[in-house]
């Protein structure tokens, strides 16, 4: 590596009117400004949806409250779950892929640049339409504003005749224009990584972080498409007199759960696996030892992905399906755990032996494994018929899905938060803060989704309103809703963070962690072209190689 | 960057336009499997009529042109290869006609079906299933025949030549595929469906 690429100045310029920076960044088609657009867009549907989740709980504080009428509170659970899904971590993981794959495997931009900028703005039309609602959707008299179908909409619900007006059809339109801009986004990460690395980076050398994306778009093409296709059938219905899903012309209500969760729960699996790709750079880089295990690594991604195809109607357990196909989704089921749990061993295999360092993001890492295998193991409790049909649509199942997907992938994004925001803005993230919002998010989490589950087995159902003063219940929705605003105040601790650090916190210099990934050896922020000179490398830590030419890793893969 | 200078290596990865186009046809691919498989579950459960069986009729003329249509796009782009320009743009020309051709034919048979038979999108559940899949082949058909037209504009204004051939050979990837669903939907709609 030459030097004088280190010392590149980085792009910032005088002061310009402030019309020219938003033209800039508007017409932008560079991978890492769309990457941060990603990211902010994503950043302020997580506050709103936050708020949405806050609305929930407030109203199920106490019992017998009217805090929101049951007609809001179908809308706020709708809008929470289509917000959070959607609108936060599919755009925020898409961020983190567009801003570091091309860095990572030595490119100076994404395959389709302007197709990348396309699939953003897509994405952010959708978001758009979907709060739109609140202002167009009161076409009818008596027919509500936002969507209040849930983020499933299953069928009949969503018929003409049980949701009029237009508030159900924003939430299909916006799902059907972001989908699509996700297939672009999937289209561009997968060209990108097979055809832009750079000179000795075979697939065997490729960062696990770029591998997990490739797999994760391969998913992205043929699990979103389901929904886009069902998306399609539902606008026919509505719109043109179709009977996909009318029981009374022989449609069927059941078919369109198929469809739902043919996407559904593929995309749990899309939006974890980018947070295991983040977990494969972190956790070697404090542990100061490279991945243990990095072809099993890949291999158990793709065999996730490969079974995660087939375990769709476990969701659908209660609605009577014959016992072959109980039998089956449950065994496809439990066996999703194995990849998975050998993913997990090779995570504690590497710091095994190492020497940690608990910085912020590893403390997130930590923290994501611990919950990451909770949640894992209700899985398997739940992939279980009997079980399931004892305790689905019980706020069991709510606590494992956020155990999932708070503990898990929010955990993780915020340890990527921590570790790239250095390379990102050029300056860290104050660590005292830091490790308040790490400790602050794990008590709330902990409070709200733990004790979730304990509601749940006491027969608490889920989607509901409100409810009786049983006992027990009262206690546990009163710690579940203040668990919640202790994670609101630590979001806003995370917040205040990301602000301040962008102006006051100290220079992070090139490579502030001493990592081994080529996004480090360019300059904080990087250059808009990236690398001065294409890269050549001759191992997975071409930066370990560099700073360690005596001993370098090529010499034993 | 050279971290650790390693033998001049044969340096050479996929073309990004195929790659690309690949990944669409894999999404398109999923998009209309979900577009058969509820156009074979609801074979037989309409309430009312009319029937398949009562009103279908197999368009092999038009299936043939659409089929057709696959070799003369690749002879074109293989022309174009060679550096042969007048060629490509008679062959590029054919493969559009035939297209538009198989939307003809695709036109007259829902004309037919209208208003002969009085089956719409609401008439029934076959209705529905069959102008929904049928529909959807025909949309990306007419998607086809817009970026092709493009072409032939290009052509004709002496713009294409070999050092496009790469993108003619991408594009021509869709107008395979667009045929490779039609076997299908015709297997599933006038063999199967029938």
């Amino acid at each position: 590596m030459s030097s004088d690429a280190m010392a590149m100045p980085s792009a910032r310029t005088e002061a310009r009117p402030w019309v020219e920076v938003v033209h800039e960044w508007v017409t932008t088609v560079d991978h890492k400004r769309l990457g941060i657009l990603y990211i902010v867009y994503a950043l302020i549907f997580l506050v709103i949806g936050g708020i949405e989740a806050t609305i929930i709980r407030i109203q199920l504080i106490r019992p017998h409250n009217d805090f929101v009428s049951p007609q809001v509170f179908n809308r706020m659970f709708t809008m929470h779950g289509t917000t959070m899904i959607f609108f936060v971590a599919m755009p925020v993981l898409f961020g983190f892929a567009n801003y570091l794959v091309p860095l990572m495997i030595g490119a100076r931009d994404m395959a389709f640049p302007r197709l990348n900028a396309f699939s953003f703005w897509l994405t952010a039309l959708g978001g758009l339409l979907l709060y739109f609602s609140f202002l167009g959707g009161n076409g009818l008299y008596g027919a509500g504003n936002a969507p209040d179908v849930g983020w499933w909409a299953y069928a009949p619900l969503t018929a003409k005749a049980f949701s009029p007006g237009p508030s159900s059809d924003y939430w299909t339109i916006a799902l059907l224009v972001s989908g699509f801009g996700s297939i672009g986004t999937a289209i561009n990460l997968i060209a990108t990584i097979l055809c832009l690395r750079c000179p000795g980076m075979t697939l065997n050398k490729m960062p696990l972080l770029a591998w997990l994306n490739l797999v994760m778009s391969g998913m992205v093409l043929i699990a979103i498409t389901p929904l886009s296709a069902a998306q399609i059938m539902l606008l026919v219905d509505r719109y043109l007199g179709g009977h996909f899903f009318d029981t009374q012309a022989g449609g069927s209500a059941a078919i369109w759960m198929h469809f739902f969760w043919i996407f559904g729960h593929p995309e749990v699996y899309i939006l974890i696996i980018p947070c295991f790709a983040f977990m494969s750079e972190i956790i070697p880089v404090f542990s100061r030892k490279p991945i243990f295990g990095y072809p099993v690594m890949v291999g158990a991604t793709v065999c996730i992905a490969f079974v995660s195809l087939s375990v769709w109607a476990h969701h659908m357990f209660t609605i009577g399906m014959n016992s072959y196909a109980n039998s089956f989704f449950t065994i496809t089921t439990m066996v999703v755990g194995i990849p998975t749990g050998i993913k997990i061993f090779n995570w504690i295999g590497t710091m095994w032996g190492g020497s940690i360092q608990f910085k912020t993001p590893m403390l997130f890492s930590v923290g994501f494994l611990f919950q990451f295998l909770i949640a894992g193991l209700t899985g398997i409790m739940m992939a279980s018929a009997p079980f399931d049909w004892q305790l689905s649509l019980s706020y069991f199942v709510v606590a494992h899905f956020h155990y999932v997907i708070v503990g898990g992938i929010l955990f993780a994004l915020f340890a990527a938060f921590y570790y790239w925001y250095p390379k990102m803005t050029g300056r860290m993230l104050n660590e005292p803060l830091g490790k308040l919002h790490f400790w602050l998010f794990f008590l709330g989490f902990h409070m709200t989704f733990d004790v979730m589950h304990f509601a749940g087995i006491l027969g608490m159902p889920r989607r509901i309103y409100t409810y009786e003063p049983r006992p027990g219940w009262e206690t546990l929705n009163l710690i579940v809703t203040i668990g919640a605003f202790i994670q609101g105040v630590a979001i806003l601790v995370f917040v205040a963070n990301l602000v301040y650090s962008y102006f006051k916190g100290p220079k992070a210099g090139n490579d502030p962690w001493d990592a081994w990934t080529l996004e480090w050896s360019v300059s904080s922020p990087p250059p808009a072209y990236n690398f001065a000179s294409i890269p050549a490398v001759a191992s997975r830590r071409p930066l370990w190689d560099l700073k360690h030419p005596e001993d370098p890793d090529s010499r034993y893969e | 960057m050279n971290t650790v200078t390693s033998p001049a290596l044969e340096w050479k990865l996929p073309y990004r336009g195929k790659v690309g186009m690949a990944g669409l046809i894999i999404a398109e691919s999923a998009i209309f499997s979900i577009f058969v498989v509820a156009y074979l579950f609801y074979l037989g459960k309409s309430i009312g009529g009319p029937t398949p069986r009562e009103v279908l009729e197999t368009p092999i003329f038009f299936t043939v042109c659409l089929l057709s249509s696959s070799l003369t796009i690749h002879l074109a782009s293989k022309e174009l290869e060679n550096g042969h320009r007048k060629t490509f743009l008679i062959l590029w020309s054919i493969t559009i006609a035939l297209g538009a051709l198989f939307l003809f034919g695709t036109a007259l048979e829902w004309h037919r079906l209208i208003f002969e038979h009085g089956l719409t999108i609401s008439t029934n559940l076959f209705g529905t299933t069959y102008y929904s899949l049928v529909g959807l082949h025909a949309t990306h058909v007419t998607a086809g025949l817009v970026m092709l037209s493009v072409v032939l504009l290009f052509g004709l204004a002496d713009r294409v030549g070999i050092d496009q051939s790469a993108r003619i050979a991408t594009l021509s990837l869709y107008w395979h595929f667009v045929d490779a669903v039609w076997i299908v939907v015709f297997t599933v709609v006038y063999l199967i469906g029938r």
